[in-house]
């Protein structure tokens, strides 16, 4: 773990109010793992902001960090440009379990839930199908990256602006179908989470599940982004920013 | 560089900063950037006689400078304190002040009981939690009932007693005389004052416990102003804590009133802020020729 203000190199609006940003940070780069995330200070707000590292270049040590302006914290990080600092604590949590002999899975992300899964798309390359699902297509993000990774690319919109008119979790049943997968991974609302893990347990599919939580110290300390697991039939409050952000979705009390 | 060193209820402190209950856990997660021997002391998460969950989240929410948190004491238990916590922490060179929370008088005996004869320097008795039903703050805004736990306590315990209080009372040097009268070695405050935030756009509290405890630099001023009043109030140590986040804050914290002191809610935003703010400490003693940090204690001139 290593906290310091690291220089952004390059910055993108890549849909109408996300932005993203790559960050010359080699230590944490070289440590980091995929659904790992990095939590931000921004000047002006007390509170840093827990964002989830989209892309890994160990070889030249930079962090890809693909940011939504949903409030005033986010807002104001979407103002950094190039050539000034982002203040990073990480690499933090436990990221997602890659199975080396895995010969097929399929990565869902729902919005802005989309950019953990591409660290995880470079790793499986051919072997992954992802799904992508956004409110609209103007929102949709990272697909040519998606595409540059070897993954097939399965996108859909809400509204049917863009690829497949419907819900990630229809395309999940179709894909289960086609590809019969060893596992399955998805980042998103916690309704598409939730309908995930239970498509994946009818199918007695290994499910990992990334998720968010309000969050003040990031390293497991505080205790505040509390999540209700259950294991063995006993349940318990977890910690978003420790025990997950990756969670089995076994685990997790919906 | 200044004598930062203090001793407090006889206990020698490398530097007056203890890391603030509830805010550090014990330490574990903030070794890797720094050796907890640099800090004078951890006052360890409060710890409950058995197991305890904690509330339903969100239990965080940001304010101006500062943040609203419902925790709710989530603990390992006394148990996995003394088996696994403390004996990791005993082993690293800082001070460990247990801060303990009972849901009756018996169980804040039955605490300090177990705690003698450990490697624990302190108690902290924690009667001052907004954010359990039972116990805590429940027990510290009432004279009477904070005078009654600290006297049962007291007789229990073989360690330093300090009492935490609550701010969220009419008069704060009331409480304190009375803890003091019951035998409190020393008192530490202030501990989070309650506070709500609400969504306009759910009309929901932030919080799915509806209120929480306030923290941050925030609360900075009232804590200044009640370590004062405290400190003129009774005649044992007194533990300042409420939104220090700079060397300068401790250093007027401690011109209040307050021989030890306590950092929380600002190792979130830095997670360096313990070493950094000894060391703001130690240049503006050199810059303003302090040679020792006992030498400020309590020397604010009221007009």
């Amino acid at each position: 773990m290593y906290q310091n203000k690291y220089e952004i190199i390059s910055k993108k609006e890549i849909a109408d109010g996300i932005f993203d940003f790559t960050v010359s940070c080699k230590e944490i780069a070289e440590a980091a793992t995929a659904g790992q995330f990095v939590h931000i200070s921004v000047p002006g707000c007390f509170l840093r902001r827990p964002i989830s590292i989209c892309e890994i270049d160990k070889k030249i040590g930079t962090l890809r960090l693909v940011v939504q302006v949903r409030g005033n914290g986010t807002k104001i990080m979407s103002g950094l440009n190039v050539g000034e600092k982002m203040d990073l604590l990480g690499p933090l949590g436990t990221g997602f379990t890659k199975c080396e002999k895995a010969d097929s899975v399929i990565l869902i992300g729902g919005g802005i839930g989309t950019p953990p899964m591409l660290e995880l798309s470079r790793y499986y390359g051919e072997r992954a199908s992802v799904i992508t699902g956004f409110r609209t297509g103007s929102l949709s993000i990272l697909s040519d990256d998606f595409i540059k990774t070897g993954a097939r690319l399965i996108e859909c919109t809400d509204d049917g602006s863009r690829g497949i008119n419907g819900f990630v979790t229809d395309a999940l049943k179709d894909e289960i179908k086609a590809i019969k997968p060893q596992m399955v991974y998805a980042c998103g609302p916690m309704i598409m989470l939730k309908g995930v893990a239970e498509i994946c347990k009818l199918n007695n599919i290994d499910c990992e599940i990334s998720l968010e939580e309000r969050m003040a110290c990031g390293v497991g300390a505080c205790l505040g982004c509390a999540v209700k697991l259950n294991h063995d039939g006993n349940e318990f409050y977890g910690h978003v920013c420790k025990d997950g952000p990756v969670f089995s979705a076994k685990e997790v009390v919906f | 560089m200044a004598n930062l060193g203090v001793n407090f209820l006889g206990i020698d402190f490398k530097n007056p900063l203890v890391t603030a209950s509830g805010a550090y856990g014990y330490g574990r997660e903030y070794e890797s950037l720094y050796p907890l021997s640099e800090l004078g002391g951890i006052s360890t998460k409060g710890t409950t006689l058995k197991v305890k969950d904690g509330n339903p989240p969100p239990r965080i929410a940001e304010t101006p400078m500062g943040m609203l948190n419902s925790v709710g004491l989530q603990n390992g238990g006394i148990d996995k304190f003394l088996d696994y916590e403390l004996a990791n922490l005993s082993t690293k060179g800082t001070r460990i002040i247990a801060n303990i929370a009972g849901g009756t008088i018996d169980e804040c005996v039955e605490l300090a009981k177990r705690l003698n004869g450990t490697k624990v320097d302190m108690i902290e008795l924690n009667i001052s939690c907004p954010n359990v039903k039972q116990g805590g703050a429940a027990f510290g805004t009432n004279p009477v009932t904070a005078g009654e736990i600290t006297k049962a306590v007291k007789e229990a315990t073989e360690l330093p007693l300090m009492v935490k209080l609550s701010p969220n009372v009419t008069s704060i040097t009331e409480i304190a005389k009375s803890v003091e009268a019951n035998g409190a070695d020393a008192v530490s405050l202030i501990n989070t004052l309650l506070g709500m935030r609400i969504d306009i756009n759910t009309r929901r509290p932030v919080l799915k416990n509806n209120v929480g405890g306030l923290s941050g630099p925030a609360v900075f001023p009232i804590a200044v102003r009640m370590v004062w009043q405290v400190a003129n109030a009774v005649s044992i140590p007194v533990c300042g804590m409420g939104g220090i986040t700079t060397g300068e804050d401790a250093i007027e914290m401690m011109m209040a009133g307050a021989s030890l002191f306590q950092v929380g809610a600002a190792i979130f935003n830095d997670a360096y802020s313990p070493v950094r703010i000894v060391r703001e400490m130690n240049e503006w003693c050199d810059k303003n020729g302090v040679s020792d940090i006992n030498e400020i204690v309590g020397t604010v001139k009221a007009w």
